[in-house]
């Protein structure tokens, strides 16, 4: 890969993050367990999907072609995106949307806070710079979800605690490098996922603790989607997602 | 003394003074204003449910946010609302009992299906539009809280009502398909939308009273009529028909007439046997009960915490 395919394949990857985690968010629109809380997971996802727009505006100016915003996340398919594992794990109640959103906004908030102090890119510091005041709030707000439940009753601790076990398997892959990674850091546009690992894990301990959940074993971690190898689950997120601009295809909505 | 107590109450509504909570009040405006105002609130909250079913598969990234916003006032509307009725003397938990037992009432035409991405549209023009109507008197309601809850909703409500006709507009500037589209959901919502605005005149029996204390300021039919003179100019710019052979323009009224409205079919979805009745009601009452550890658990908390608080204070 040159720099220019470099570049375009580390936004893709910070993009289809905050893309697919925002679209799994929506999915709760209408359904959340209060009508508050319904409005602050709504807003959690238009940050973020506000976001994933600003770094598919960005990769389709590099990519030239006629790419645009849509056409990156409405017209690849599984194998090109390059998502987190954890980002596309279903919803399946309030206690692992909390973890799932939790493990990111850490990640999420470290990784853009290293942007903006080291990245030589211009424009994704602006993004990064932009986005660390969302991800400060959604990293807030998921903090006090994990203490409320886990501190909260025998039934709560009990369900988010298996919900930290179930998707402790998807956060290793938060700090595997990739091709694209190195090369991007080396470069001195992107961030070493490595260098915010001790960060993430210090945040998570200390959260964890105060909701009185217990932390994992390390254990064994599951990788792939970075490189395109995703869970069966993204294949039916894109096949909701993508299903108008799939049957109408190259047409104004 | 009571006579009196509703004279002055009268004379208050009929110099424009506003009624607010600790004012006296007859029982049935009180009762009136409850359900009307808790039935406002779920219709936003049920309202969301029709068109939150098109969120994950909004066409492109514009659309999904402006969408997924468009929900979200929806329900920043029910929480307005749901606390202009708790004024009232009943609680939102109690409100939400009541929706999930089937004993409130919401809006009926959130028992439609949403089939196509036109019904996006569709729902933001005509069923936005009617609301409109029905909500821009409310803004000057005799009931305080509710007539300023009312100035932010239709605030938001003309912005989702441009954001739908936006919608239907590119629609009818596309393709053949997405004409058909367009005017396929017209044909669908069109009759619901007019049903809106509740049974004609002559049927409506609690009207009069609710005009004469100013909850209401218009009638059904001249709201109706209303919204027929103004969404007809505006069907014609996007090309589209309106699927009521009798719609015509009447020189001496000064008004469109139009056809004969279904009230077997209004009076069936009131009842229940709408395409979507059973379902919305379910996906509200699992929204609740799946919720219910979450709320309990919160609950604990915030008085584990409380507790702490105090121990720490007293200690010091």
């Amino acid at each position: 890969m040159n720099q220019k395919e470099i570049l375009f394949d580390y936004i893709l990857h910070l993009a289809d993050n905050s893309m697919i985690i925002g679209q799994r968010n929506a999915e709760w629109c209408g359904h959340g367990p209060v009508l508050e809380q319904d409005i602050a997971l709504t807003n959690i996802s238009l940050d973020l999907i506000g976001e994933a727009r600003s770094l598919y505006q960005y990769a389709a100016e590099i990519k030239g072609g006629g790419a645009t915003e849509d056409s990156l996340p409405f017209l690849r398919d599984v194998l090109q995106y390059r998502n987190l594992l954890l980002v596309e794990q279903p919803n399946t109640d309030w206690a692992y949307t909390i973890v799932r959103q939790f493990f990111f906004d850490v990640y999420h908030y470290y990784l853009n806070k290293m942007l903006i102090e080291h990245s030589n890119d211009t424009r994704l510091k602006e993004i990064a710079s932009k986005t660390i005041k969302e991800a400060t709030y959604h990293l807030k707000w998921s903090s006090e979800w994990m203490i409320r439940l886990g501190d909260g009753t025998d039934i709560s601790k009990s369900k988010m605690q298996t919900a930290v076990e179930e998707l402790w398997d998807f956060t290793g892959e938060l700090f595997l490098e990739s091709a694209t990674e190195q090369a991007a850091a080396q470069a001195g546009f992107g961030i070493s996922p490595s260098s915010i690992e001790s960060y993430w894990r210090e945040k998570v301990a200390e959260i964890l603790e105060e909701a009185t959940l217990t932390i994992p074993e390390k254990g064994f971690a599951q990788k792939g989607g970075k490189t395109g190898i995703h869970s069966e689950h993204l294949g039916y997120i894109l096949a909701e997602m993508q299903f108008m601009q799939r049957a109408y295809p190259n047409l104004e909505w | 003394m009571e006579i009196n107590l509703e004279e002055q109450f009268q004379k208050r509504i009929d110099e424009e003074v506003k009624i607010e909570p600790r004012d006296w009040m007859p029982e049935k405006y009180r009762k009136t204003l409850l359900r009307q105002i808790s039935q406002h609130a779920h219709s936003e909250i049920v309202g969301m449910l029709p068109e939150g079913n098109w969120i994950t598969r909004a066409p492109n990234l514009r659309r999904k946010v402006a969408l997924l916003a468009k929900v979200q006032d929806e329900a920043g509307h029910g929480l307005y609302l749901y606390s202009a009725a708790e004024t009232l003397g009943m609680s939102r938990d109690e409100m939400l009992e009541e929706l999930h037992t089937g004993k409130a009432k919401y809006s009926s035409i959130f028992n439609y299906p949403t089939l196509t991405w036109a019904d996006m549209g569709a729902i933001g023009w005509l069923v936005d539009g009617a609301a409109i109507m029905n909500q821009v008197p409310l803004c000057r309601t005799s009931y305080g809280p509710y007539a300023r809850a009312m100035v932010r909703v239709c605030k938001e409500e003309s912005f989702h009502q441009r954001q739908g006709y936006e919608i239907m507009l590119t629609l009818c500037k596309g393709s053949e398909e997405q004409k058909a589209m367009a005017q396929d959901a017209l044909n669908r919502w069109w009759w619901p939308s007019i049903m809106m605005f509740g049974p004609n005149d002559d049927n409506s029996p609690n009207s009069a009273q609710s005009m004469k204390w100013k909850i209401k300021r218009f009638s059904n039919d001249e709201l109706r009529q209303k919204f027929v003179d103004v969404t007809v100019a505006q069907a014609e710019i996007l090309g589209l028909t309106i699927p009521d052979k009798d719609l015509k323009w009447n020189e001496a009224r000064g008004h469109y007439d139009f056809g004969a409205i279904n009230w077997d079919e209004f009076n069936n979805v009131v009842a229940g046997n709408g395409p979507c009745n059973k379902q919305r009601l379910k996906a509200r009452v699992d929204a609740w009960e799946k919720g219910a550890w979450v709320r309990e658990a919160a609950t604990a908390y915030a008085e584990k915490r409380a507790k702490r608080e105090k121990n720490k204070i007293e200690a010091a």
